[in-house]
Formats: C-alpha cells, structure tokens, sequence
C-alpha cells in the first residue's frame, strides 16, 4: 500500500510517521491516471460551464424561443450550427437545453438512489418479509420496459418537467434497490455491524453509518452511469412526446423537432443528438474510469 | 409469476383510471346525448366501484376476454398478437446482428489486450452505448435513404424495410455486447484449463472456441437475457422512427388516446413475454454449461 511521508516531532525527538491515503484520496490518485475519466471529467465541466454562461448570455425569451425569419439556415458564420424550422440559432439552444438536460437526469437518479437505496437496504439488513415484498416490487418495475412505465405515470400526471424527473425516478429505483440489497447482504453479517449492535446503536444509525458507507463503490459507479443512461431516457421520452414540452429547448425536444425537416434539413437532427452522445460518452467514461479506480482487486 | 402479473395489473389499471379521459367520450361519437352517454356508462360499468371493475376485468382475462379496445372496438388480444410477430422480428434480427458482430469483435479484443486494435474497438464501443439509438436511426436514415438512396426510411415490406431498423436497435446491443464477450473471455483466458488444452496441443481455434469461449458463455447470455427489456424499449423507439407496426409503437400510441383496455392488456401480455423470455434463457444455459444441466437431471 501507497504512504505518504510527514515528519512530526515528539518529545524533542524527529520522527517519521507513515500516513495511509483516505478511500477518497487513493480513488482520486487513481483516477488521474485514467486518460478516458480524466476526459470525461474536463468534457461534464466544460458543459456546466457553458451551459451556466448560455443562461447568463441568452435571453430565454428572445434568443431561445422567439421565431425569426432566418429558417432552415444550414451551419454557417452567423450559425455555426445553423437554425431551425423557426429561425432559432441550434448552437444557443443546444448550450442552453443542456441545462434540462443534466437536471432532469440528475434529479431522476437522485430520488431514485434514495429511493431505492433505503428500500434495498431495508431488505438486505432485515430479510425475511421484507426483502421479499421489497424484491417483488421492484421484480415488476423490472419485468415492464422503463419506456412504457414512464409513458403511463406521464399521462396520468400530465405532461411537465417535474412528472417526467418523477416518472424516470420510478424506472431508476429498482436498479438501485438490487445494488443496495446486494451491497448491504455481503457486510450485513460482519464483525463490526455485530459490535455495533451489541454497543446498542440504532438500527438506521447502523445502516447508514457503518453499513452504507462500507458498499459505497458499487453505487457510485451505478450512479455515474445511471445518469448517463437518465439522459438518453429523458430524451427518448421527449421524442415520444411525453417529456419536455417544446419550445423548451431539451435535446430529445428538438430531435423531435428535427425529425419533420430531415429531408432538408439534416443539421437539426444531427447536433442535438451529438450533444446527448458526448454528454454520455463522458459520464460513460468517468463510470468506467471510477470502477476501475475502486476496485480494489485493481491495485496498482 | 402470478402475483407479479397481479399486482402490476392493478397498477397500471389505477393509473390509467387516473390518467382520466371519460371513456365514454372515446367510444360515442361527438354528438352523442346526455341520456345515450349515461346508458353506455350504466352498460359498461363505468360507474361501478374502482375495486369492482379491475376484478371484473381480471375474470375477463380468467376466462380468456382481455376487452376491447374503446378507439378501434378491436380485440385486444388478437390485436397484441397480430402485432407481436413484427416486434419479434426486429428484436430477433437486432438480436442475431448484434451477436454476430459483438462476439467476434468481443474474443478479439480479449485475445488482442492492451493493443491498439483493442483500444479502437473500445472506445467504438463506447459511442454506441453512449447513443440515443432513436438518433442513430434518424442518422442511418440520413445517410443510407436520403442522401444513398440505398434503403427505404421506413414501413414494411421485404427484407431491405428490415435493415435500418434492425442495425438501429442492434448496434447499441452490440456496442453492450462485445463488452460483456471481452471482459467475459478475458476471465477465462487466463484459467488453467486453457493453458492445459494449449499444452495437449489442442489447435489454437478449438482452444479459444471449445475452451474458451463455452465457459464465457454464461454471462454472455445473462447479458443478452437482462437486454430484451431494453430491445423492446428500442424497439419501441425505431417503431415510431420507422413506422414499424409492432408492440411498442401499439402501446405508446394507445397510452396517447387513452385506451386503457388496450394499454392494461399489452402491458401484462409484455410482461407475460418477458417471463418467458427469461424462461428461454435459464433453458439456453444449460445448453451452454453441463454442469447446469447436471444439476437438474440431478434433482429429477
């Protein structure tokens, strides 16, 4: 194992003490040398950025949603990504929508990892009944593809950015609950979750203090790679009309859009989808990058 | 399996019941009377008890009548079925393209580690899990019926009006696909019996074939089992891209019109599919491994 050096001074004497890097420490050192993660990483911060500047820069009114008479105009110096079938410049709402974009997806993964990490470590520590119901429920959300589920919930809620970060939350949860399970059976049994039982700490003290923290691995891979996945559903549920609503500017929105001007107009298919591509590329890249990084079969 | 079908049932029932739209209106024309409305409704059982209605429509199902569609005054059954063998067909297709190059590609890779050949096939396999495949359809559109002219951009005939979608949902499958192959073959090709095979002087091809590749097998085949949710979620999506009259397309658009017969019905008859899909794969591994099948020969 990896030290590193300090040199303290005990009672007039120097002397050197070995310090062991925190979980955290070595998972950064590790992932630095990974080119892909390290791509991914600059890419996510770059598009935040950006797409922070765009909401400074743009008028949501005026430049994002407002018609103009340049239509169907292909890439070139005044729109370097040319506009679409209302005069919008593609290059501002793409920047702009990227802001939905990552919203949604993180919102959706989010309550969908609390969700389903408590309900997963619920069965795992208790077993018995509650594993089972728990299991069976998320057995259904598993057995209906997530597309149609979320299509239900979206046209019983109603069309809206917030139905739709719920409806994806729902397809997302079972996928954690079985991480969660899973994580939390294989310490459940261990020496020091006894010791604290036997020290009498309360049962979710327990699960979130010494359990959770313990299969932390396995879930943050799941999560980077989750949201990655949340992004491309968002957009397929946009495209099937029951997501974002046009004429906000979400990706899945304007390939929607696109889709009726292919024939002529190529460009306005094409940029959105690169967007939604290198946007999961790179959280695909940071997911693979921090698996490796945190595997502790991995060492280097 | 029973109860799963059950609950999920009941739940998509209580959706659709709150996802409103007065039946009534989809059945009557516009200018129906009050009175005729009221007498439909009574007729029906509109406006029975929630409770009551979803048992009734679960003896419907117990004696063999799913309903009737409220837009067309179809058969659900007959309808779902009349569909299915379009949505086998292109699953089954993107399926075998799928495994056709992801297999290769897969023992490759593993056989070629670290390479820059290895490295290339990563990262493609990278950007097609990283695509939204309705955008990919959109893109192979593009390029091989508008600007090739090669194949047609959608509906049905012979096999040319199978390609695009087909490669739609099977290139991101494979991209999955020659991940699991190479991570799975790299597991085997350092076990001793492979070096054992190389040292009884086995030819290089019956190594990697008859050794190798047979105890990859097993998690070659769970991945290809766990992503028949995600090709009918593809399929779903190439559907509406493609104009392909399958499943998928019949349950977004009867969610759209709020066809809750057709809706409640096509959702338990997936779920019917996926259990036997599963069913199939568990039957696949013991083809694949003896040592499963010997335990069930065992157990009888």
């Amino acid at each position: 194992m990896s030290k590193t050096r300090k040199t303290i001074i005990l009672e007039g004497e120097e002397i050197e003490i070995y310090k062991g890097r925190s979980m955290a420490q070595e998972t950064w050192r590790r992932l630095k040398r990974n080119k892909g993660a390290m791509i991914g990483i600059i890419f996510l911060v770059a598009l935040m950025l950006a797409t922070t500047v765009a909401s400074f820069v743009y008028d949501y009114d005026k430049d994002i949603i407002a018609m103009s008479k340049d239509r169907f105009m292909p890439p070139s110096k005044d729109h370097i990504l040319g506009t679409d079938n209302m005069g919008r410049d593609i290059f501002a709402r793409v920047l702009y929508g990227a802001k939905y974009s990552l919203v949604i997806s993180l919102g959706s993964t989010a309550i969908g990892l609390a969700v389903g990490l408590f309900l997963g470590a619920l069965a795992g520590y208790y077993g018995g009944l509650i594993d089972n119901i728990v299991m069976r429920v998320t057995d259904i959300f598993y057995s209906i593809p997530y597309i149609m589920i979320a299509v239900v919930v979206v046209s019983m809620l109603g069309t809206s950015t917030m139905n739709l970060l719920l409806a994806m939350a729902l397809g997302t949860f079972s996928n954690f609950a079985r991480i969660g399970r899973a994580s939390v059976m294989t310490v459940r049994d261990q020496e020091f979750i006894e010791a604290g039982r036997a020290i009498g700490l309360p049962t979710w003290k327990t699960i979130v203090k010494h359990v959770l923290p313990n299969c932390l691995s396995p879930i943050i891979v799941q999560t980077t790679l989750k949201v990655g996945s949340n992004i491309i559903s968002a957009s397929s549920l946009s495209f099937l009309g029951v997501g974002v609503t046009p004429p906000t500017p979400e990706w899945g929105a304007m390939l929607s859009d696109g889709r009726s001007y292919i024939r002529s107009s190529g460009w306005m298919c094409l940029f959105p989808g690169l967007a939604i591509m290198f946007t999961v590329l790179a959280l695909n890249l940071l997911g693979d990058g921090l698996r490796d990084a945190m595997d502790p079969k991995l060492k280097r | 399996m029973i109860p799963t079908l059950l609950v999920t049932s009941l739940l998509i029932f209580w959706a659709m019941d709150l996802a409103g739209g007065d039946p009534v209106n989809q059945i009557l024309p516009e200018n129906a009377t009050y009175e005729q409305r009221e007498i439909l409704r009574e007729q029906m059982g509109f406006n029975d008890p929630f409770m009551v209605r979803y048992f009734r429509y679960i003896g419907g199902i117990l004696s063999g009548d799913m309903g009737k569609s409220y837009i067309s005054g179809l058969d659900v059954f007959g309808t779902f079925m009349g569909r299915l063998h379009m949505t086998l067909l292109l699953g089954g297709s993107a399926l075998i393209f799928a495994c056709l190059i992801s297999v290769p590609l897969g023992i490759y890779t593993a056989l070629h580690q670290n390479t820059w050949k290895d490295t290339l096939a990563t990262v493609l396999a990278l950007f097609g899990v990283s695509m939204p495949n309705f955008w990919l359809g959109l893109m192979l559109i593009l390029l091989f019926s508008l600007k090739l002219g090669w194949l047609p951009s959608g509906g049905t005939g012979g096999i040319q009006y199978l390609v695009l979608p087909a490669v739609t949902v099977g290139l991101s499958l494979a991209a999955l696909l020659t991940r699991t192959t190479r991570s799975a073959m790299l597991d085997v090709i350092r076990q001793d019996y492979m070096t054992t095979a190389k040292a009884k002087g086995a030819s290089y091809r019956r190594v990697i074939y008859n050794h190798g590749l047979r105890n990859a097998m097993i998690p070659i085949v769970t991945a290809v089992g766990m992503q028949f949710s995600y090709v009918m979620t593809g399929s779903a999506l190439a559907e509406t891209v493609f104009g392909w009259p399958g499943i998928g397309r019949l349950v977004v658009d009867s969610i759209n019109k709020r066809d809750t017969p057709m809706v409640t019905g096509s959702i338990i008859l997936c779920c019917v599919l996926m259990a036997i899909i599963n069913l199939a794969v568990d039957i696949v591994y013991a083809f694949c491994d003896p040592r499963i099948k010997a335990q069930y020969s065992g157990r009888s």
